[in-house]
Formats: structure tokens, C-alpha cells, sequence
């Protein structure tokens, strides 16, 4: 292959599409398996963004802006979310002195 | 030169997406969380978003992650303690599941996606133009509402954090 043939190659538009599902599986795993309530938050943003990342992808697909407004409302939503989420979290550690989920479970008994 | 910046990019957004999920600071998983934004930034720039690519740097990487690094640093989060008590069914075959899920989600993305034109930098650009002309006239009503949804946001934020909970 010569050297300009990568250079003017354009990118599938599936690989975006694959890289979104495999940043939203690895914002899954960290739900899953961390337990961190902060970091278990912070996975929460990761499956957001790579949501974000098929909405602009399929923005350029139908060459429409529309996509960029949902991806636009997604942040605005996560911003509100991590406003009242850290304030939550904020009052959990005051009232338990702890930031491990496996800790504030007293609702299961 | 697309294809390399694609490939650069979504390398290192999927190594710190890896780095967010096995550090055990919640220090070391904000800065990767960052690095994510700032890769997924640059993608979005690939494809056309230059508003949402600045929105992203802006209020993504800047302001929500000022948040959360305020918040550990307040509460002098440390590591997690290395008790993991989750069993080993959930610890492996999790894993295998999530990988089959991933394998399964790319085959139908190959399979369902129609055969278009791939991807060049230049060929759509979603100016903040354009952006602001659709946000303001066919989604005024939703952005409205978002208003409404931020000061509501606001007020929760500040009763959950009063003194007197």
C-alpha cells in the first residue's frame, strides 16, 4: 500500500460507532465492578459521552445538525446531574463518613 | 491522514476508558476520564462538530470535571480498599459477557450499517451557525426546558447541601 493511500483513506463510518459501544461497555464495567461511589459516578459520564459520540456520528451520516443538539442536551443534562449527584454524594459521606457503596446499605435490611 | 488521527485518537480514549475502570484512585480515574474528553474532543472535530467539539472541552473537560475533582479533594477520597468481595462468577464470567456483548454489538453495526462514504474531515461541518439556528427555531421548546431543568438542578443542589440535612 503506498504511503498516500492511508493518508487519504477515509474512516468507516462503523468504527465510530464500534468505539462508542466499547467506551459504553468499559463505562458498564466500572458501574459493575467499582466501588467508589465518585468513580462508580464518573463511569456514569464515560457512558454518557460515548453515547454522545453516536449521536455526532450519526449527525455526519444524514449531514444534519440535529444530532449535535441531542448530543448538546446530553451535556447539559450531565451537568445538572453531576451538580445534584456530588451534592448527594456529598451528604451521604457527612452522614456515613464513607464513599463505598457497599457500605451505605442500610435501605437492604 | 483521517484514518491516522482516527486510529490515534480512539487509542488512547479507549487505554484511559481501560485506566478509568482499573485505577483504584478516584484521582487517577478523573484524569483519564479527561483524557477520554479531550480524544472524543478531537473526534468530534473529525467529524464535523466544531460546537460540540469546544462544548465538549468547555463543559465536559472543563466545568463537570473541575466538579469532581473538587469533590474528591474535599473529601479526601483515597484508594479503594482492596477487599474486593465480588464473587468469582461475577469477577470472570462478567468479563467474558461484556466482551461476547461488545463482539455482538460490532457484528450488527457491521452488518446493519449501509455501505456510504467513509469519513474525511472537511466534507460536513456542523458550524456553530447552523447549530444555533436549529437550537433556536425547530428545538426552542426543548431548550427552554433544559433552562428549567438547570435551575431546578441548582435548587436541588442547594437543599441537598444545607447544613441541616
Amino acid at each position: 500500500m503506498p504511503p498516500n493511500a492511508l493518508l487519504n483513506a477515509a474512516v468507516p463510518l462503523s468504527w465510530y460507532l464500534i468505539l462508542s459501544a466499547i467506551l459504553f461497555a468499559l463505562g458498564v464495567a466500572g458501574f459493575i465492578f467499582r466501588r467508589n461511589i465518585i468513580t462508580v459516578f464518573m463511569s456514569i459520564e464515560l457512558m454518557l459521552n460515548a453515547v454522545n459520540l453516536s449521536f455526532v456520528t450519526f449527525s455526519y451520516q444524514f449531514r444534519q445538525v440535529d444530532g449535535h443538539i441531542y448530543s448538546f442536551f446530553v451535556m447539559v443534562v450531565a451537568a445538572a446531574e453531576a451538580a445534584v449527584g456530588l451534592a448527594i454524594i456529598l451528604t451521604v459521606f457527612k452522614n456515613r463518613a464513607t464513599l463505598m457503596i457497599d457500605e451505605v446499605n442500610s435501605m437492604k435490611y | 491522514m483521517t484514518v491516522l488521527f482516527f486510529l490515534v485518537f480512539a487509542a488512547l480514549a479507549v487505554f484511559c476508558a481501560i485506566n478509568l475502570v482499573v485505577q483504584t484512585h478516584p484521582i487517577a480515574s478523573a484524569l483519564s476520564l479527561i483524557g477520554v474528553m479531550g480524544s472524543l474532543a478531537v473526534l468530534y472535530l473529525q467529524l464535523g462538530g466544531e460546537f460540540i467539539a469546544a462544548a465538549q472541552v468547555i463543559v465536559y473537560a472543563g466545568a463537570i470535571m473541575v466538579l469532581f475533582v473538587f469533590v474528591i479533594m474535599l473529601l479526601n477520597a483515597g484508594a479503594e480498599a482492596a477487599t474486593f468481595q465480588v464473587s468469582r462468577f461475577v469477577k470472570y464470567f462478567g468479563v467474558i459477557l461484556l466482551a461476547a456483548f461488545l463482539g455482538l454489538i460490532s457484528f450488527i453495526i457491521q452488518g446493519a450499517l449501509p455501505k456510504t462514504e467513509g469519513v474525511i474531515f472537511g466534507a460536513f461541518q456542523g458550524t456553530a451557525l447552523d447549530v444555533g439556528r436549529k437550537l433556536f427555531t425547530a428545538y426552542l421548546l426543548p431548550f427552554e426546558v433544559t433552562s428549567v431543568l438547570i435551575l431546578i438542578a441548582i435548587v436541588g443542589a442547594i437543599v441537598l447541601a444545607r447544613k441541616e440535612v
